[in-house]
């Protein structure tokens, strides 16, 4: 039992990481990769966003969504399926989540607040979140699996950014040409890591 | 005010691309430019959401109570998605299926939501339809040169057609298998970054 | 701007957006869901046409072609634990979809690379005879995970029930361009002449890496797609679930015992 989520767990984490082998959530992993800190912060907060987002997803979809399930409040619902409003219904969640983390960062932390600026409220959009949602339900995974699954993509995630910060605050000292700085040389290293990354793919777990 | 208008549409497919300088829009430029026809019909999509998102949050900017902002954005955004979604089910259905999963990606294509945020919710309604416009074309132009490159080094075709006779095919041309997967789109879009902040140093970042 | 901040307002407003995208999506799905719904039956209909060869992949047909075609390729409804085919149930009705979820109608199976998690009691397969009711070809609907989802298709056998002669997918959620080539012409045509069994009754077919080569030379292999390595292994792993005693084994032995001759 353990053994299944261990492996779940590391599967999510490095064969299927979220940035560096499905390239989900860029927009924000490009763009608030400059300093580690910032990159920490950020990660922190996808990572509680995941671990929560995804298991209460979970739970509304196999209660209310899929085909039949509604079954349970009166068996006359057993025939509603809800699926084509899963987009409506997980975006929500999310929603919901990120503007609670928004709330409380702004009230306790001002200064990661500052720091992370537009991109706080777009870890709503950031497709890693909705993504994993979505991958939940079409692996029709349980509460107990979807939980360590969203924490282990969070985890993977916030990996991935951690190191693409890091690499990018050793890069100032080196002398990449003025076209190529900041954005550029980002996308360029991030091709990169995804290349080694590729490595994983081949491991069966 | 034409003027304006005019700056409104240009500005955003050199001065300040959604994709090249705002850092938006980026996983689908990755995931779908490996053939022209996935990417055409993608930048039709983000055209149509992202017109009727700009258009509806700037018609209601006035009355969405600060709290529940992002989630009304994100209702909208994903609502039209859905619609999107449907309609192209309806009516072109085989397209529909080359593109699955990453129409509802749309939702997230952080483009929407960065200009609902920027724009939409500070501006009038004829303002925003152009900056939707103006965006739309930027995104589509980076997607467009992306796939070209990618489908004719990474296949030798172009929409699906041969213009560099494949090897399999009894041809002489070798594919570059780095081009058809998501590392190559990263180096491509990093080098016209560079090539487009070589022309306009004014966006170069200092560091 | 008080006004906005006060809760009664947030209540109201919140609804009414919830009530308008609502009907505006609701609207949509429900307005254009019978046309939807005939595309994909059309859909999977030219599907399993185009695998048992019967449609060539761009050829277009009119919904009058397609039924016609489809009386010489027939829809049988079939026991998967026991192989023998199920009488009473009508084959045109039969959705295989709905079966396979309802935990009533359908049994669990060992956990398998496919994240196949139940297969239904009965399924659906075409049978193609000729007019002597020899067995022809026979259609097999196969599904399995591939990279982003469960990809959905048809599987097509000759007569001698080991010599693949197409195979397509109808729904899938693969990468355009990559996994997506699942779609691509050229690599469908490569199944057709492979052999699904080895001598000793094995499932030997597999998607490898790189180029395989013609079917005399390489029998159990079929190209890889580039760059899709995760769904090139779902399409093997799916072909071994369902070509085996999981799936559509006992229906297949069923058929060399005896049934082939109808």
């Amino acid at each position: 039992m353990l053994e299944h989520y261990l492996s779940l767990a590391v599967k999510s984490i490095f064969v299927e990481n979220m940035a560096l082998a499905f390239f989900l959530g860029m927009c924000s992993f490009l763009a608030c990769s400059k300093k580690v800190e910032t990159a920490v912060g950020l990660g922190s907060a996808v990572v509680f966003v995941l671990t929560v987002t995804v298991p209460v997803n979970c739970f509304i979809n196999k209660y209310f969504l899929v085909e039949g399930a509604m079954a349970w409040i009166h068996p006359s619902l057993a025939n509603l399926d809800l699926e084509f409003v899963q987009f409506l219904t997980f975006i929500g969640t999310i929603a919901a989540m990120v503007q609670i983390v928004e709330m409380t960062l702004d009230r306790y932390v001002p200064a990661l607040y500052s720091a992370l600026g537009v991109f706080l409220p777009l870890i709503a959009v950031n497709c890693a979140i909705l993504g994993a949602s979505l991958w939940m339900a079409e692996r029709d995974y349980t509460v107990g699996e979807s939980t360590v699954f969203g924490f282990g993509s969070g985890i993977g995630w916030m990996m991935a950014i951690v190191a693409l910060a890091a690499i990018r605050e050793r890069m100032r000292y080196s002398n990449v040409p003025k076209g190529l700085r900041g954005l550029g040389i980002a996308f360029m290293l991030t091709g990169l890591m995804a290349l080694g990354f590729m490595a994983f793919s081949g491991i069966q777990l | 005010m034409a003027d304006e208008k005019k700056k409104i549409l240009l500005d955003p497919i050199l001065n300040n691309n959604p994709i090249a300088l705002q850092v938006l829009g980026i996983c689908s430029a990755l995931a779908v430019t490996t053939k022209l026809e996935t990417s055409a019909v993608m930048c039709g999509a983000v055209l149509f959401v992202l017109v009727g998102s700009n258009v509806a949050i700037s018609l209601i900017r006035n009355s969405i109570p600060p709290s529940v902002r992002i989630i009304v954005q994100l209702t909208v955004i994903a609502s039209l998605v859905i619609v999107a979604d449907q309609i192209l089910k309806a009516f072109l259905y085989d397209t529909s299926k080359q593109l699955s999963v990453f129409v509802g990606l749309i939702i997230t294509n952080c483009i929407l939501m960065g200009r609902a945020e920027a724009y939409a919710m500070q501006n009038g309604v004829a303002l925003s339809f152009f900056d939707a416009i103006g965006n739309a074309a930027g995104y589509s132009a980076i997607l467009i040169s992306t796939a070209f490159l990618r489908e004719l080094f990474g296949s030798g075709k172009l929409f699906g057609m041969s213009v560099l006779p494949l090897q399999t095919e009894g041809g002489w041309y070798n594919p570059n298998g780095l081009m058809v997967l998501s590392p190559g789109a990263f180096f491509i879009i990093g080098t016209f970054i560079w090539l487009l902040r070589e022309w306009k140093p004014e966006q170069m970042e200092e560091e | 701007m008080q006004r906005l901040n006060q809760p009664k307002y947030i209540i109201l407003f919140s609804l009414a957006v919830c009530a308008v995208c609502a009907i505006f999506v609701s609207a949509s799905a429900v307005g254009l869901a019978s046309r939807q719904d005939a595309n994909q039956l059309l859909d999977m209909q030219k599907n399993v046409l185009e695998a048992a060869g019967v449609k060539a992949p761009d050829q277009q047909m009119s919904r009058k072609e397609i039924a016609a075609a489809f009386e010489n390729v027939r829809p049988v409804v079939i026991d998967t634990k026991t192989g023998e085919k199920v009488e009473g149930v009508d084959p045109e009705t039969f959705d295989q979809q709905k079966v396979a979820k309802d935990p009533k109608t359908s049994h669990a199976v060992p956990s398998n690379p496919s994240l196949i998690s139940r297969v239904p009691d009965r399924a659906k397969v075409y049978e193609v005879r000729d007019a002597s009711g020899k067995l022809q070809m026979v259609v097999l609907p196969i599904e399995g995970y591939g990279l982003w989802g469960t990809l959905y298709g048809f599987l097509a056998l000759d007569g001698d029930l080991n010599t693949i002669r197409g195979i397509t997918y109808y729904k899938h959620k693969e990468t355009p361009g990559l996994g997506g080539e699942v779609d691509n012409v050229r690599w469908k045509s490569l199944w057709d002449g492979r052999k699904a069994y080895g001598p000793s009754g094995e499932v030997e077919i597999q998607v490898i890496k790189g180029l395989a080569g013609p079917p005399g030379e390489a029998p159990y292999k079929v190209d890889g797609l580039a760059g899709a390595t995760l769904t090139s292994r779902g399409v093997t792993n799916m072909l071994h679930f369902w070509l085996g005693e999981q799936g559509f084994g006992p229906y297949l032995d069923n058929l060399r015992g005896g049934e082939a001759h109808g």
